[in-house]
C-alpha cells in the first residue's frame, strides 16, 4: 500500500514536473503563449482525471470524489443558494435612484453573460472583472459601491450567473501586450510559491488536485471559477470569487490582498482563460 | 488512478482512525503535539498517521518509519527541506523556513520512530 503510494507520488511528481516544462520557462525570453498554456493545462487535468467529463470540472471536489457527489446529490434537493439567488434577482431589477438600472450597463442587459468575465478592457488597459463592472455600474449611477466577498455582491452575481448556466467561459485574451502582460501576471500568481509555508495555488490545486486534505478534498484548477458565487457549508453563507482568493492566501499563512486587487484580477483572468469551453454553473455549493 | 486514491485511503485507513484524539491509550510524546498542532507541523492536513484523526492524502500515509528510513538523518533532512529531495513537492520546508525549530524537528523525529 505505501510502496504503491509512494509510486503514485513520484508519478504525480513527475506529472508536475512535465507539465510545468510545458509551460514557457521565464528565461526562454519573452513569449507569452495563452492558447498553448491552456492546451497544456487541460490536457494535464484531462489526464489526471480520466473519465470526468469538461463540464464535470466546474463541480470541483464533487466531479472528482463519488462520496462528496452523493452528499452533494442530496444537499442540491435543496440548494442552499436558493434565498441569494431571489435576493440577487430582485437586487438585479431594482431600479437605481436615478431610474435606470444594472441591465442600462451591460450588454445583453446583463442575462447570460457571465461567461465572458473577466475581460480585458482596452480601454483603461486593465482586466475587468464582473464584481468590478458591477461596482462601476452603481457608481456611474450615483449609487455606492457594493463590499466585495459576501452579501449582495454575491447575490446579484449568484443571479447573473445563474442566467448563464451552460454557456462555456469565453474569454478573451486581445492581441495587445498589456492584455498579455495581464494574463501572464495572473499565471505568475498561479504558479509562485508565497507564504511562510511556500506553496502556490498550483501546489493544492494542480499537485495535490482530487486530493484529500483533511475534510477538503482539494478541487482541480480546471473549471475552478465556474460555479461561482458559492454556498459554503462551511462559511455558512454565500461567497465570491474573491472572498475564495482571500481564505486561499490566509490559509497558507500568506498576507491576503485587497478584493479586486490588481493582482487577483489577473489572476481570476488567467484561471477564467485556462477553463474557457468548461459551461457555466453557479451559482453552487460546496461542503 | 488518481481518483480512485482518496477511496482507497478513506476506506483502509480513515476510518479505524476517527477515534477522537483523547482516547488514546499512551500519553502524547513532544514530538507528537508538534506535528499534530496546526499552528507547527500540521502534518495531518497531509499525511495519515497513527493517532491523527483525519484520512488526508495529499502525501503518502507515515508508517513503518524506522524500517523505511533507517538513518535518522534522511528523515531529518526530508521534513527540514524536503525541496531539496523533490523541488516539485508541495510539502513545506519547514526547517529552512524557520516553521520549526531543529529541536521540534528531533522531536518529530523521535515520534515517527514510534509509528
Ligand atoms: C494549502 C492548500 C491550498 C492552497 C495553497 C490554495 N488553496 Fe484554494 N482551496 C484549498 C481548499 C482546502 C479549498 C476548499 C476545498 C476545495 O473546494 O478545493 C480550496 C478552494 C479553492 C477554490 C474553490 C473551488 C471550488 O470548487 O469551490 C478556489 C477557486 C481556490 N481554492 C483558488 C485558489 C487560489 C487562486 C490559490 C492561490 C492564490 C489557492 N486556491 C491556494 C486549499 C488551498
Ligand atoms: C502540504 C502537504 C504536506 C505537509 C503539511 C507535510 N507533508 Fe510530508 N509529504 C508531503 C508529500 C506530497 C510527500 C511526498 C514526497 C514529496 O512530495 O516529495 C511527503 C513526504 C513525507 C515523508 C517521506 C515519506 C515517504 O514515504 O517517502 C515524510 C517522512 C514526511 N513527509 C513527513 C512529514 C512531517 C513530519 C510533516 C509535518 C511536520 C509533514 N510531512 C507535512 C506533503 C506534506
Amino acid at each position: 500500500m505505501i510502496g504503491r503510494i509512494g509510486s503514485i507520488y513520484r508519478a504525480a511528481a513527475a506529472a508536475a514536473l512535465l507539465f510545468t516544462s510545458l509551460l514557457p520557462a521565464a528565461s526562454a525570453g519573452p513569449r507569452i503563449d495563452p492558447a498553448g498554456d491552456q492546451r497544456a493545462f487541460q490536457a494535464y487535468f484531462e489526464r489526471a482525471f480520466p473519465g470526468v467529463a469538461l463540464d464535470d470540472f466546474a463541480n470541483g471536489p464533487y466531479a472528482v470524489n463519488k462520496e462528496m457527489r452523493k452528499q452533494w446529490e442530496e444537499i442540491m434537493q435543496f440548494p442552499p443558494y436558493d434565498f441569494a439567488l431571489d435576493d440577487g434577482k430582485r437586487l438585479f431589477e431594482a431600479p437605481f435612484k436615478n431610474g435606470k438600472s444594472y441591465a442600462d450597463c451591460f450588454p445583453d442587459r446583463g442575462i447570460g453573460i457571465r461567461q465572458s468575465y473577466p475581460y480585458f478592457d482596452l480601454r483603461s488597459g486593465e482586466v475587468v472583472t464582473l464584481d468590478l463592472a458591477i461596482n462601476r455600474c452603481r457608481e456611474q449611477n450615483g449609487e455606492k459601491p457594493l463590499p466585495y466577498e459576501v452579501g449582495d455582491m454575491a447575490a446579484i452575481d449568484a443571479y447573473m450567473a445563474s442566467t448563464s448556466r451552460g454557456k462555456p467561459f469565453d474569454i478573451r485574451i486581445p492581441d495587445d501586450p498589456r492584455a498579455l502582460a495581464a494574463y501572464e501576471n495572473g499565471k505568475k500568481f498561479f504558479y509562485e510559491r508565497r507564504g511562510q509555508l511556500n506553496f502556490s495555488c498550483a501546489s493544492c490545486h494542480v499537485q495535490a488536485a482530487g486530493r484529500r486534505m483533511r475534510g477538503d478534498i482539494l478541487a482541480p484548477a480546471l473549471g475552478m471559477l465556474a460555479s461561482f458565487p458559492i454556498y459554503r457549508s462551511d462559511w455558512g453563507s454565500m461567497g465570491t470569487v474573491d472572498r475564495r482568493f482571500v481564505s486561499c492566501n490566509e490559509q497558507v499563512r500568506s498576507l491576503p490582498l485587497k478584493p479586486e486587487d490588481e493582482a487577483y484580477r489577473d489572476l481570476e483572468y488567467f484561471l477564467s482563460y485556462m477553463s474557457n469551453g468548461v459551461a457555466i454553473a453557479g451559482p453552487g455549493t460546496r461542503p | 488512478m488518481r481518483g480512485a486514491l482518496p477511496m482507497i485511503a478513506l476506506a483502509a485507513l480513515g476510518l479505524p482512525l476517527l477515534a477522537p484524539l483523547s482516547s488514546r491509550a499512551e500519553p502524547a510524546m513532544p514530538g507528537q503535539a508538534v506535528a499534530f498542532d496546526r499552528s507547527k507541523g500540521n502534518c495531518l492536513a497531509c499525511h495519515t498517521m497513527k493517532g491523527g484523526d483525519v484520512p488526508s492524502n495529499v502525501g503518502p500515509e507515515l508508517a513503518d518509519m524506522k524500517a523505511r528510513f533507517p538513518d535518522r538523518k534522511e528523515l531529518y533532512a526530508i521534513i527540514f527541506d524536503e525541496e531539496r529531495r523533490n523541488p516539485q513537492t508541495v510539502m513545506p520546508p519547514f526547517g529552512r523556513d524557520l516553521i520549526l525549530t531543529p529541536q521540534e524537528i528531533n522531536e518529530i523525529v523521535d515520534f515517527l520512530y514510534t509509528l
